[in-house]
């Protein structure tokens, strides 16, 4: 039904539906789903692979917030023996910040990373279903 | 300490209570109940059991002794096991899961259908969980020794011995209930005293730590060369090295799906980031309570000997019982999950299916004695070092091969079976030379011995660009079967109907 249609948004909207079609279902529920994918057209491969360059991308963001917020703070100690040396209340700096401060932090994105990217999912999941 | 029979008695209930609730699990009979517990945990037991396996005895003494030697920027090492799994959360987690596979290398299998690369990563596999199964059994033998006077070989024997037959009884499915008590246990046994000891120094007027130089960060304090570079070196291993240790990764396959498989990871990241609050009190109160052990081979102990130390009477004895108790629980959770790991790729890989030892149980109970007798073999015949040192080895060489492996293979159509392969070897072999070197012939000083003692920082981006130079220089199988593997790699479960 999608090869009539007029290559616009609605078109790509129709692809979509390939792995609703009764051919691909048929060979879904056998074990492992590569040989369904195998018989995939090329759009429905296209279509995996933007779900896969987004989550990517999400990652990725997360990934470089990580190398510089936790990554950068040995550089910063390097590069600015004041905070190096800084003291809270007796303490110094860094066992503020690597005994304790950075553990809120790691929490806080791993939790803001898994909304982003079940978000993600869902809105592909239903773009897919509504199609 | 010696000749109290209090910590003995608590090591006796913990090792007990393992045994218990472990052989109450005999009823695993099919493959995948021994390796994955049939894939049906709730993501909160099976947090609790990935806290509890993980906290090894690393984390449990080994911390805070080098904390007491080395000072601040050794921190570096808690923090980077909890960032280690935000990492694996960002880049493996649901993929992995996704996958369906039972071990990493069926994982291999799935994404390059190539026997040579399962082959390879069954070896690695191996060679890690035996790598890391050492500290466990070496941490077992000071802990025993400090308590009871025991020779080294005792614990380390009582904690093989105990594994063994865990893990040969129940596998996969009775460790998890094990493991998810024993991280409770492991909280309870570190926060409690510390908490107490805290209050301790405050009533004793908060005597100031020995300074020079040992709150500063990178002031090589100890007579650390090279803090720097150090500190990154252990930032890569531990950040990149979680995703590739073969304990962690089987657990993903017993959750439900990619999306719990997520959630779990997340409920991880604060049951580790508890936890790794209290550690780094035991070292530094040490320097206080406990200076003559910085520096020493018994700085592993300051855990085990400070509560004793600071509280006197039957206060002390109850606080010390407890952190051996957590202790116990640490050396036995981690040995039975890299066991178990161990053990599985044995069975699958190397001791085949149509071998004439009989059905899987029988198998697997053969490869689980094969998987503890090593590392037991080489704790009794190798020299010390530090055990939180020693397990960053086995990070820093699973960094070298499985990140890449995993990373690449998730995330990039163009890896091919030769990159993989050839990353494998690359970043593997040169990481398990400095490891050997190390082992055998450490400690070196100099820019050479820096390089051997954390090789992180070289090997990984080795293994990276190996396997993306040849991966670029290869052809792969059939790209379709490559976009098939990634699509069920990356496609939400709602589209696909899985089992």
């Amino acid at each position: 039904m999608s090869a009539t249609t007029p290559p616009s948004d609605r078109a790509r909207r129709e692809v979509i539906t390939h792995p609703r079609t009764a051919a691909a279902r048929s060979t879904a529920h056998r074990r492992g789903v590569r040989r369904d994918v195998t018989e995939q057209t090329e759009l429905g491969i296209t279509l995996m692979r933007s779900l896969r360059r987004a989550q990517l991308r999400l990652a990725l963001v997360v990934g470089i917030v990580i190398a510089v917020v936790v990554g950068g703070i040995p550089l910063m100690f390097l590069a600015v023996p004041a905070v190096r040396d800084a003291r809270v209340s007796g303490l110094s700096l860094g066992w503020v910040v690597l005994g304790v401060l950075v553990f809120p932090l790691i929490c806080l994105t791993g939790w803001l990373y898994v909304r982003a990217a079940d978000r993600g999912e869902a809105e592909f999941v239903d773009l897919v279903e509504r199609s | 300490m010696t000749g109290s029979w209090w910590p003995v008695a608590a090591i006796v209930a913990v090792v007990l209570a393992t045994a218990a609730v472990g052989t109450l699990g005999v009823r695993s009979r099919t493959t995948s109940d021994f390796l994955v517990a049939s894939r049906s945990v709730t993501p909160f037991l099976n947090a609790s059991a990935i806290g509890g396996e993980y906290l090894s005895a690393a984390s449990f003494l080994g911390i805070a002794g080098l904390v007491l030697t080395y000072g601040v920027d050794m921190l570096w090492f808690p923090v980077g096991y909890t960032v280690g799994y935000l990492v694996l959360l960002v880049l493996v987690a649901a993929p992995l899961r996704r996958s369906g596979a039972y071990t990493l290398p069926d994982f291999a299998e799935m994404r390059f259908g190539s026997p040579r690369l399962r082959l390879l990563s069954s070896v690695l596999v191996v060679l890690i969980g035996w790598l890391y199964l050492l500290p466990q059994l070496q941490g077992a033998g000071i802990t025993l020794r400090v308590l009871t006077g025991a020779p080294l070989w005792v614990g380390a024997v009582v904690v093989a011995v105990v594994v063994s037959v865990t893990v040969a009884a129940g596998g996969m499915r009775s460790i998890t209930v094990v493991q998810a008590f024993q991280y409770w246990l492991k909280l309870a046994a570190i926060s409690l005293p510390a908490i107490l000891l805290v209050g301790a120094w405050h009533r004793d007027g908060a005597p100031v730590f020995a300074d020079g130089g040992w709150g500063t960060p990178l002031s090589g304090f100890g007579g650390r060369e090279y803090p720097l570079y150090s500190t990154y070196s252990i930032v890569l291993a531990t950040f990149l090295g979680t995703m590739g240790l073969p304990h962690v990764l089987v657990r993903f396959y017993t959750n439900p799906d990619g999306r719990a498989a997520r959630r779990t990871t997340l409920a991880v990241l604060g049951l580790l980031s508890v936890f790794y609050l209290f550690p780094p009190v035991f070292g530094a109160l040490g320097r206080v309570y406990t200076p003559e052990l910085a520096g020493t081979s018994a700085a592993d102990t300051v855990v085990l000997l400070l509560p004793g130390r600071v509280f006197g009477g039957w206060v002390g004895q109850a606080l010390s019982s407890l952190v051996a108790a957590g202790a116990f629980a640490a050396f036995l959770s981690t040995a039975s999950g890299l066991s178990v790991s161990v053990a599985g790729v044995l069975t699958q890989d190397v001791i085949r299916r149509e071998s004439r030892f009989g059905g899987v149980a029988l198998r697997f109970r053969l490869s689980t004695a094969i998987a503890v007798a090593v590392p037991l073999v080489l704790a009794l015949v190798a020299g010390r070092t530090d055990l939180a040192q020693t397990v960053t080895l086995a990070f820093a060489v699973a960094a070298s091969t499985f990140c890449p492996l995993l990373v690449l293979g998730i995330w990039w159509p163009r890896l091919t079976a030769q990159g993989a392969i050839a990353s494998l070897i690359v970043g593997g072999g040169s990481a398990l030379v400095a490891v050997v070197a190390v082992l055998t012939f450490g400690p070196f000083t100099g820019l050479g011995g820096a390089l051997l003692d954390q090789p992180a920082a070289w090997t990984v981006p080795l293994a990276f660009l190996t396997a993306i130079v040849v991966s670029l220089r290869t052809r792969d199988r059939d790209p379709r079967a490559v976009a098939a593997a990634l699509t069920r790699l990356h496609s939400p479960e709602e589209l696909e109907p899985r089992h």
